[in-house]
């Protein structure tokens, strides 16, 4: 096990590495360099630029400097913490964006609990109860929620949560403790309004889940121990769960691995709609007006976020499943 | 083959399927899904729509009507008040001020008969760009107007929008999933192929790309493209974009397909007899999982025109004077909007109608694609 989990965390790294070339890449896409940029804008605001100013910017990000080192400065800088300056907000970049951070993780986070607790039960009864109209309901719902646009089931709910309900949806938090600090009642606050985008993020991911459960089980069922199992006189239910269901869960659990990078990604859309405190309208707003350091940090975190998870789920599965960790 | 069973005389199941070629067994076990043949045909009808985009729609799409703001949709009737009629009608729009709101509205007014007209003359365009002529499938009389799909902010037909809309929303993910196959096709060949270090190189890229998040990647790439690109420009560099990651999955299918076929008799066969190694993949290897390959590209498209559609709904993807589903749909983007005109909602039905019915095709080739 202990050969396992030290394999599977060397293998992160390269990973990281190359993560952050993107992110890297990201920060210089746009033409220019953001100095210029930022010199534009004050420019324009009818600021006059101190030329000690623009010395010392050159200097920290080494902006005249070939490319590699500028990577090196970057990328050490985040290593220490510092992750650039928001020339939009005029603000370091780390100041802006952990807690944003921290909710996109607690939406994801919940919508994957969602989506497992909807769909273990669903993905259990599709397979016992095969083609039966149940089944079809549920295999139709899934199909429809894997082909509707995240952001359009948000649009609907706002619609028909304002209309009918009188509600209107969006945000994480209620006015009086939107610019609050952190407190008990915040908390509560903010778990009342997380179902929302819980359900939303989570419900093309069930989907998903949902056809990976029914097919694992339908394998485990056919196979002769079941039979054996019935013949014997097990009770339904118990040997339901005793036997194939234990099988049938492993694989489900690795899913977390593709299912991350998808929430995150939904997260992002989903919190543009419902204007949500967290990391995807911040970085829209920091593509449009190529706010780069901003942008390239969010594309650096939520991506390392995503592959602490696969870990995570690697290694659950690893306890799980002991084929796995002897391989 | 059929004709010779049918000449030795009684043709039974069992010497049809005998001599059945493998896309013939292919084509019968894809017709008995009978969900996935409906969706094929449905799609079929759709690029029809979109080859005869102009003809359809009864309006330019870039026509404004300062006065019909946020129309209302019109029901196309047969039943009126003097009864059935053969020919199909609408109610005429009235325009109606909310005396304390002052918010102008529309409602139908059944006084109001519009009857529909068909092969009518309206704006000039190209049929299939080439053709001039301004024949219309439908349309009604200049001094009225219909909109089936109400309109917009600027008083533009939703219908002939959502019909334009689609030729860039439809074909964007074709010309996306033929660059990922292209990749997908390069990269898992040699990976399959070869294997060793190879294998493990390419193996461990993919990996990396699929574990990052696509969304934040796909937005951060697109903004990065200038404004000022014409339309085609962007909608291209979008594109490849998309297949950055798309390509991705099937190299993972071309890669087991090759890693388990490069072993059978008939390509060590064809390696002693000196085939050259890319004649080898391409002859012999791509054909025999074809079917797998295009099971596969269906099952891709899907997730391209939900990519497309996400982008330019958040405005980083195609914008305004570009047309597609997910330009459209921008307007939708605050629930005020929303709530005064749901309609503006409506290219998202046609964005899930498609995406669903591709999925749908996609599970019944798959299934199909090995018929043994």
């Amino acid at each position: 096990m202990l050969q396992y989990l030290v394999n599977r965390v060397l293998m992160i790294i390269p990973t990281l590495i190359v993560i952050s070339m993107i992110s890297f890449v990201i920060i210089q896409l746009p033409p220019g360099d953001y100095l210029t940029t930022y010199m534009t804008r004050l420019q324009q605001s009818g600021y006059t630029v101190d030329q000690s100013e623009i010395d010392a910017l050159n200097r920290r990000y080494g902006l005249d400097r070939p490319i590699h080192v500028q990577y090196y400065r970057w990328i050490t800088g985040v290593l220490r913490g510092d992750f650039g300056y928001s020339f939009d907000w005029q603000r370091p970049v780390n100041q802006l964006i952990w807690e944003r951070l921290a909710l996109t993780l607690a939406v994801t986070t919940a919508s994957l609990f969602f989506s497992w607790v909807i769909a273990f039960p669903i993905g259990v009864y599709s397979a016992v109860k095969q083609y039966s109209p149940g089944d079809y309901f549920f295999t139709f719902l899934g199909f429809l929620g894997l082909a509707t646009p995240n952001f359009m089931i948000a649009l609907l709910l706002m619609y028909v949560a304002y209309r009918y309900l009188g509600w209107s949806v969006g945000g994480l938090f209620s006015p009086e403790y939107m610019a609050a600090d952190w407190s008990m009642g915040k908390v509560i606050d903010l778990l009342k309004h997380l179902w929302i985008p819980m359900v939303v993020v989570g419900t093309a991911g069930t989907a998903g889940l949902i056809r990976v459960m029914r097919n694992n089980l339908l394998d485990e069922l056919s196979k002769p121990y079941v039979l054996t199992a019935k013949s014997k006189g097990l009770k339904q239910v118990y040997m339901l769960f005793k036997y194939p269901v234990r099988l049938a869960i492993i694989p489900f659990i690795s899913t977390v691995g593709w299912q991350l990078p998808n929430l995150i990604s939904g997260a992002t859309i989903v919190a543009v709609v419902l204007s949500l405190p967290t990391a995807g309208p911040l970085l829209l707003r920091a593509l449009l007006s190529q706010d780069m350091y901003l942008a390239g940090s969010f594309v650096l975190l939520l991506a390392s976020l995503t592959c602490i998870g696969t870990l995570i789920s690697d290694v659950l599965l690893a306890l799980v499943d002991p084929r796995i960790r002897y391989e | 083959m059929f004709k010779r069973s049918r000449d030795t005389g009684r043709d039974s199941q069992e010497s049809r399927i005998y001599y059945a070629s493998q896309s013939q067994l292919i084509w019968r076990k894809f017709v008995k899904h009978k969900l996935a043949v409906f969706s094929g045909l449905v799609i079929l009808f759709m690029y029809l729509v979109v080859i005869f985009a102009e003809f359809v729609a009864p309006y330019n799409p870039n026509q404004r009507n300062t006065y019909y703001r946020y129309a209302r949709p019109q029901i196309i009737r047969f039943v009126s008040e003097d009864g059935f009629q053969f020919r199909p009608f609408v109610y005429g729009l009235e325009r109606e001020m909310d005396p304390v709101t002052l918010r102008r509205s529309f409602h139908e007014d059944p006084s109001q008969v519009v009857p529909l007209q068909f092969f009518v003359r309206g704006h000039e365009y190209k049929l299939l760009g080439l053709i001039p002529t301004d024949r219309h499938l439908f349309g009604v009389e200049d001094d009225q107007v219909v909109y089936l799909f109400g309109s917009d902010d600027l008083g533009r037909c939703v219908f002939s929008r959502i019909v334009l809309g689609a030729r860039i929303s439809m074909t964007i993910g074709l010309v996306g999933v033929f660059l990922s196959f292209v990749l997908g096709l390069f990269f898992g060949g040699l990976s399959g192929y070869y294997g060793g270090i190879v294998d493990k190189v390419i193996g461990r890229i993919m990996e990396i790309l699929r574990s990052f998040p696509q969304i934040p990647l796909w937005m951060a790439l697109s903004a990065a493209l200038p404004d000022h690109w014409p339309i085609i420009r962007t909608y291209f560099a979008i594109t490849l974009i998309l297949s950055v990651i798309g390509w991705t999955d099937l190299a993972r299918v071309a890669r087991g397909k090759i890693y388990s076929l490069k072993n059978e008799d008939f390509v060590v066969a064809a390696r002693l007899a000196g085939t050259s190694e890319p004649r080898i993949i391409l002859e012999h290897l791509v054909p025999s999982f074809m079917s797998h390959i295009i099971a596969a590209i269906t099952l891709a498209i899907p997730g391209m025109i939900l990519a497309e559609t996400s982008l330019s709904f958040l405005g980083i993807g195609l914008r305004p004077p570009a047309i597609s589903w997910g330009v459209l749909l921008q307007a939708a983007q605050n629930i005020h909007t929303i709530v005064l005109a749901p309609w503006l909602m409506l290219p998202g039905v046609f964005v899930i109608i498609f995406v669903l019915a591709f999925n749908f095709l996609g599970d019944g080739l798959r299934n199909a694609a090995d018929p043994y």
